[in-house]
């Protein structure tokens, strides 16, 4: 059984004053290779936890993760990170920064050095490969630790809101990047958001999130990533089902937070 | 008092002038266009003129207080009198009066001390003479020649025409004259505004000591020798400590148990200050070169094992996963990340580390030491030396300093991403 298999994975967390917070009830999926799913939700919903889980930090209370069959129970290279931004190591520069997976393989700079200058003019950086982390822009080092992650090929590749923290036009370019290294390396690729548009856009398939405790509230099956492969995404967004989708998702959204914020109430 | 005023009006007249002559040569870079400054720490940089203004008034001041010969004399505050003085006092002996003249020599410390002639000269009262050193003061029987004298009920009346009396005084134009209760007169030479030399010598003095001390050395060591042995102390406690105290933080950044084991230890040996721990290192190891290092050794342990430990526990932790799905081993990580992401607080922790240990070194000599330049300093105290005492001083500063620039400079170079993340 190959690609990524999450069977009823339930996480509850013990707080120190007694309670405990269940983060995340009965989560089932399947991710064959190559598929790519944008998963959207609530503030407070388990998207995160549910991340770690797939990606081997944190060990469920209930359930398992497969990998291609077998358990998963700690980090691999296998399933490769990119994190929302702090990620990436200042003491090295960039091009050390993309290298590193392979180097920690053990492979020499004959082995990867090819590889790793493609990745950097694949994202656009090859000027700025001996430059220092920290003289980099937002988005720069996030398309840094794209190449890097992509550098030490992994199966899978998850992402926790990788654009959260750039500014609009920004976030557009790396979508569109995100989209071509997707149908260009055939990785299967989770991705954490908050934007319904970039979920619809990024999502094959789309993941709605419910709180309280975290669970599958519905999913999609969506043509707007295979269209934006070729596509500027602003023609996508002109596609009939995208704002009927996009209003579809909104609402539900809303509908959750507000039964949050009226739970809160009655409990304050 | 005077003193500080001066300085203070130097302060204050320094940034009037500076601002007058530099207010039309602003450049015009992007902090000067800057219109809010005030509470925008990155606007306040230090002007140099004043950090020049300010070094050149302090050896100013000290040179004219201490009637310096490396600035010209107009500057020099008030000095102490030296040279002739005379003044006359008369005595009223049962309704007679007479006048007589007591002739004063202020001489330099080390100068000749001779007691001007005089001629006796007429009336009952006769004229005095008498010798004494700069910053000294003598009393004198003026009436111990007269032929009446206060054991026939003579009394001395006043001094340079102006009425006296036991317990008052007069002021002369060298000296202040004061009478004893029972009628002697205290000659006081004025002492002007300068500081004496046992107090504090001058600039030059204290160059020329340097110079003489580098060249001849001081008890038995060069001057390069003392200052060596201190660094030298210094470095080998400093870089122990550091070789013991970096790996025991890592372990307590990285182990439970060892955490748990030395928290304790750490916890409590941090606010005891080195210097508390000299009469007992003194008597476990005594004064020599082993005392001293196991001191320094104890001094920077400490404070390099904090710093290493803080140094693992501010890794952010998205660092280490994502080392981890990068497929690093637990040793790569360590190498790779934990160790060059701790490098910045260990940098800082050496700083303050050689900081201390020097400041300990001195203690440490000045309490017992055959060599080093606390030593230097405590032998020179002892014989009032002051020139030399300053001269250490001086020279502890600026070691203390270098020290610093180049550890800031070590970590310019060496952790140039040190507080950019
Ligand atoms: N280490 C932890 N200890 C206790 N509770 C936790 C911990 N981590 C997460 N939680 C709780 O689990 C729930 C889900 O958190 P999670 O971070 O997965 O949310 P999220 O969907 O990623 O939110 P956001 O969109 O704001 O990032 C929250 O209620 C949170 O308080
Ligand atoms: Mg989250």
């Amino acid at each position: 059984m190959s690609g990524l298999t999450i069977e009823n994975i339930s996480m509850r967390f013990d707080l120190p004053n007694g309670g405990s917070v269940q983060a995340l009830k009965d989560v089932t999926l399947d991710l064959k290779p190559g598929e790519l799913m944008s998963v959207l939700g609530p503030s407070g919903c388990g998207k995160t936890t549910l991340l770690n889980i797939v990606a081997g930090f944190l060990a469920p209370t209930e359930g398992r993760i497969a990998m291609n069959g077998h358990t998963v129970h700690g980090p691999d290279a296998e399933r490769g990170m990119v994190f929302q931004q702090g990620a990436l190591f200042e003491w090295m520069s960039v091009r050390e920064n993309v290298a590193f997976g392979p180097r920690m393989k053990g492979e020499r700079e004959a082995q990867y050095g090819a590889n790793v200058d493609h990745l950097l003019d694949v994202v656009g950086l090859q000027d700025f490969k001996e430059k220092a982390i920290y003289e980099l822009s937002g988005g720069m080092q996030q398309r840094v630790a794209l190449a890097r992650c992509l550098a030490n090929d992994p199966d899978v590749i998850l992402m926790d809101e990788p654009l959260g923290a750039l500014d609009a036009l920004t976030r557009e370019k790396m979508q569109s990047l995100v989209l071509k290294l997707w149908k260009e390396t055939g990785k299967t690729i989770i991705l954490i958001t908050h934007s319904v548009e970039e979920a619809l856009l990024l999502g094959e398939r789309l993941l709605v999130m419910a709180p309280r405790p975290g669970r599958i509230h519905k999913e999609y099956r969506l043509p707007f990533a295979d269209l934006g492969v070729d596509q500027d995404l602003r023609e996508v967004k002109k596609h009939p089902d995208y704002n009927k989708t996009r209003e579809e998702i909104l609402a539900m959204i809303w509908d959750m937070e507000e039964e949050i914020m009226g739970r809160t109430e009655e409990s304050a | 008092m005077t003193i500080l005023a001066i300085y203070v009006a130097i302060f204050i007249g320094g940034f009037f002038a500076v601002k007058y002559i530099t207010a039309s040569t602003q450049p015009k870079d992007y902090t000067s266009l800057k219109t809010v400054t005030f509470g925008d720490e990155s606007a306040v940089r230090p002007n140099r003129a004043a950090s020049i203004i300010s070094i050149v008034t302090i050896f100013l001041l000290w040179g004219s207080f201490t009637g310096s010969s490396l600035i010209p004399s107009f500057l020099h505050a008030p000095a102490a009198y030296t040279g002739l003085g005379e003044f006359n006092y008369t005595v009223d002996a049962n309704g007679q009066t007479d006048d007589a003249t007591v002739t004063v020599n202020v001489h330099e410390t080390d100068g000749e001390a001779a007691v001007p002639e005089v001629e006796p000269g007429d009336g009952f009262a006769k004229n005095d003479s008498i010798s004494i050193a700069k910053y000294r003061s003598k009393l004198l029987r003026v009436d111990a020649n007269d032929e009446q004298g206060r054991d026939e009920g003579a009394k001395i009346v006043a001094v340079n025409g102006k009425a006296i009396e036991p317990g008052g005084e007069v002021i002369v134009d060298f000296a202040r004259i004061a009478m004893t209760p029972k009628g002697t007169l205290n000659i006081v030479p004025k002492t002007g505004w300068q500081m004496q030399p046992l107090y504090l010598p001058p600039p030059e003095k204290v160059a020329s000591r340097l110079v003489e001390i580098s060249s001849t050395g001081f008890r038995n060591s060069t001057l390069w020798e003392h200052l060596g042995y201190s660094l030298f102390r210094v470095i080998v406690g400093f870089l122990i400590g550091a070789a013991v105290g970096i790996p025991l933080g890592y372990a307590m950044g990285l182990s439970n148990w060892f955490r748990g084991w030395f928290d304790p230890v750490v916890e409590f040996m941090r606010p005891v200050p080195p210097l508390a721990l000299i009469p007992l290192v003194i008597i476990w190891a005594g004064i020599g070169e082993v005392g001293k290092i196991v001191l320094l050794f104890l001094a920077a342990l400490w404070i390099m094992a904090i710093a290493a430990r803080s140094g693992v526990s501010g890794v952010n932790i998205t660092k280490v996963h994502a080392a981890y799905s990068l497929g690093a081993s637990k040793w790569q990580i360590m190498r790779h990340v934990i160790i060059p992401n701790s490098l910045p607080e260990i940098f800082t922790g050496a700083r303050v580390a050689m900081g201390v240990c020097w400041g300990t070194v001195v203690a440490a000599e000045l309490v017992a030491a055959e060599k080093g330049a606390g030593m230097m300093i405590m032998v020179a105290s002892k014989f009032q030396n002051t020139d030399i005492v300053l001269m250490g001083i001086i020279l502890i500063g600026v070691i203390g300093f270098s020290i610093d620039v180049l550890m800031r400079w070590a970590e310019r170079l060496l952790v140039p991403w040190k507080g950019r993340s």
